[in-house]
């Protein structure tokens, strides 16, 4: 509870400081549905050619397309321009003040920062993947929501350990910016099934930079491509993250000297 | 003119040293500039096999051919120079270079050639790579491989011209993202990088052709593989240098404008 009632206070934050530029608004969904007609167009190529790709139709593509953008939106809301902003504060010294707070510290990192357009491609991701169900029909029965949704919160804490892992790189290294451009360049392939990739490439996308496990397990999920057994593995790497960041962060945190702020 | 080679011997020499020292982000542009093209050879792979081995005229190798030296063709074409004049003209920095006697276009050419020789060992490298793993089939056409010589290089006078100017924009927006956002939504489709242009509908290859985008990446690509007849190749070349010179007036003109609306305090 103390997390939403943290988060939505860091949310108004982010409203009030993007208020005053509400062309923003205009330009940024704009940009969205450019982008989402970008990503659709190029199915419609593809499809042009094939009625499957691999194993998958076309509506579970898009499918996977709005799985994309919802979980690309949410990264993009709250967990890279928190990260960023922390890898900052640690170079400049300012991360002194959130560790004086009396709330947890991590806590405080990962959600310091709310880009409040991105909800603009959330919305569009979920609107693009009801469309997407509903032209599924009646495939997609209650085990696949529910396992859909796991899948979801799982992936989410995934891809949340990495990052946070890769930032907490920031307390021994200066520059660790570059590494996370490196996730948001390899997100893009997250937009096909990583079925389709060859091997060496699918275990990169799916163990080295967790793309897999945001995007097309949780489509997998929707689609009723899992087995039990994946799905009791992604919650348990979930779990796993979760732990080894945490205990990553607090050897982190001890190594931590501030350079006085 | 041998001023002007001076200017361009030393500018290789200055960013050449500023390169080496950002190893890391070279590699980092690296991987996004080789998973864009291996994406899409995949995806054309996996629909190849599954019809068969051959779509819309190109077999499962010709594809990973295709996308190949469209990676290369695109490294040696590519320009960064919308970011950069984003940060100039905000920033003002852009009021130094105004100071010089040489036109900045010639200092960006410079930065540009020479960051591309670093990185050209690592992508020479990755389409090595790429060509183990995938296998592609070229059909080696000697006189078009010369042919190509001269296309390779009004492609990239051509690419720059145009994204030289595109850049500019920033003298009179702030909000050039959204702008480049809809110039390379229009090259992804129309300069060959989703699929060979010859798989869209043929409304939009009439596009690609009408406008500068196919001579700029998509035409040295098809030509470097063989696939185009002389005559086509004598008509891509004589268009490429149509809008090179269409090119050049334009960055003339917009040049003239843009400086005209800019004002800089301080420094």
């Amino acid at each position: 509870m103390k997390i939403l009632r943290l988060l939505w206070v860091f949310f108004r934050i982010g409203v009030m400081g993007e208020l005053a530029y509400r062309l923003n608004f205009v330009v940024q969904l704009f940009q969205s549905l450019l982008e989402l007609a970008t990503a659709l167009a190029g199915l419609a190529v593809i499809f042009a050619y094939t009625d499957k790709l691999g194993s998958w139709r076309p509506d579970e593509v898009v499918a996977l397309v709005g799985v994309y953008f919802l979980v690309g939106g949410v990264i993009g809301l709250v967990i890279q321009p928190s990260m960023e902003r922390f890898i900052d504060s640690v170079r400049q010294g300012t991360l002194d003040y959130t560790l004086t707070k009396p709330e947890d510290a991590q806590l405080l990192v990962s959600i310091q920062g709310v880009e409040i357009w991105k909800l603009i491609d959330i919305a569009l991701g979920f609107g693009v993947l009801v469309v997407a169900l509903g032209r599924l029909g009646e495939r997609v029965g209650a085990w696949q929501a529910a396992a859909f949704a796991g899948m979801l919160l799982a992936g989410g804490a995934i891809v949340y350990s990495f990052w946070l892992i890769l930032a907490t790189c920031s307390f021994w290294f200066v520059r660790v910016e570059n590494i996370l451009i490196i996730f948001q360049s390899m997100y893009e392939a997250g937009r096909w099934p990583v079925s389709l990739y060859p091997g060496w490439l699918r275990f990169g996308l799916t163990f080295l930079v967790p793309v897999a496990f945001a995007t097309t397990v949780p489509a997998e999920a929707l689609t009723g491509r899992l087995n039990p057994q994946v799905v009791l593995g992604t919650v348990g790497l979930a779990a796993v993250m979760l732990v080894v960041s945490r205990l990553f962060w607090r050897a982190g945190i001890r190594h931590y000297s501030g350079a006085s702020a | 003119m041998s001023a002007l080679l001076d200017l361009y011997v030393q500018h290789f020499k200055t960013s050449l040293a500023a390169m080496l020292q950002y190893r890391a982000s070279l590699v980092i542009w690296l991987i996004g500039h080789v998973l864009e093209p291996l994406i899409y050879l995949v995806v054309w792979s996996v629909v190849s096999n599954t019809r068969g081995g051959r779509v819309g005229g190109y077999t499962t190798g010709e594809f990973a051919a295709y996308f190949i030296v469209l990676m290369l063709v695109n490294h040696i074409t590519y320009t960064w120079i919308m970011y950069e004049y984003e940060y100039r003209i905000r920033h003002g920095s852009l009021s130094f270079d105004l100071l010089r006697p040489v036109h900045p276009i010639h200092s960006d050419i410079a930065d540009n050639v020479s960051s591309k020789l670093i990185s050209l060992p690592g992508m020479l490298l990755a389409a090595v790579l790429l060509a183990l793993l995938f296998r592609p089939t070229f059909h080696v056409v000697l006189w078009a491989v010369v042919a190509a010589i001269p296309a390779l290089f009004l492609a990239f006078l051509l690419r720059f011209l145009v994204e030289w100017t595109l850049a500019l924009a920033a003298f009179w927006t702030t909000r050039v993202s959204a702008i480049n956002q809809m110039y390379f939504v229009a090259l992804l489709f129309l300069s060959g990088q989703v699929a060979p242009l010859s798989l869209l509908p043929s409304p939009i290859q009439a596009v690609a052709t009408a406008l500068p985008f196919r001579w700029m990446v998509s035409f040295p690509v098809e030509l470097l593989l063989g696939r185009l007849t002389p005559a086509k190749a004598m008509a891509g070349l004589a268009a490429q240098a149509v809008w090179v010179v269409l090119g050049l007036g334009l960055v003339k003109i917009v040049w003239r404008a843009g400086v005209r609306a800019y004002s800089a305090v301080g420094g």
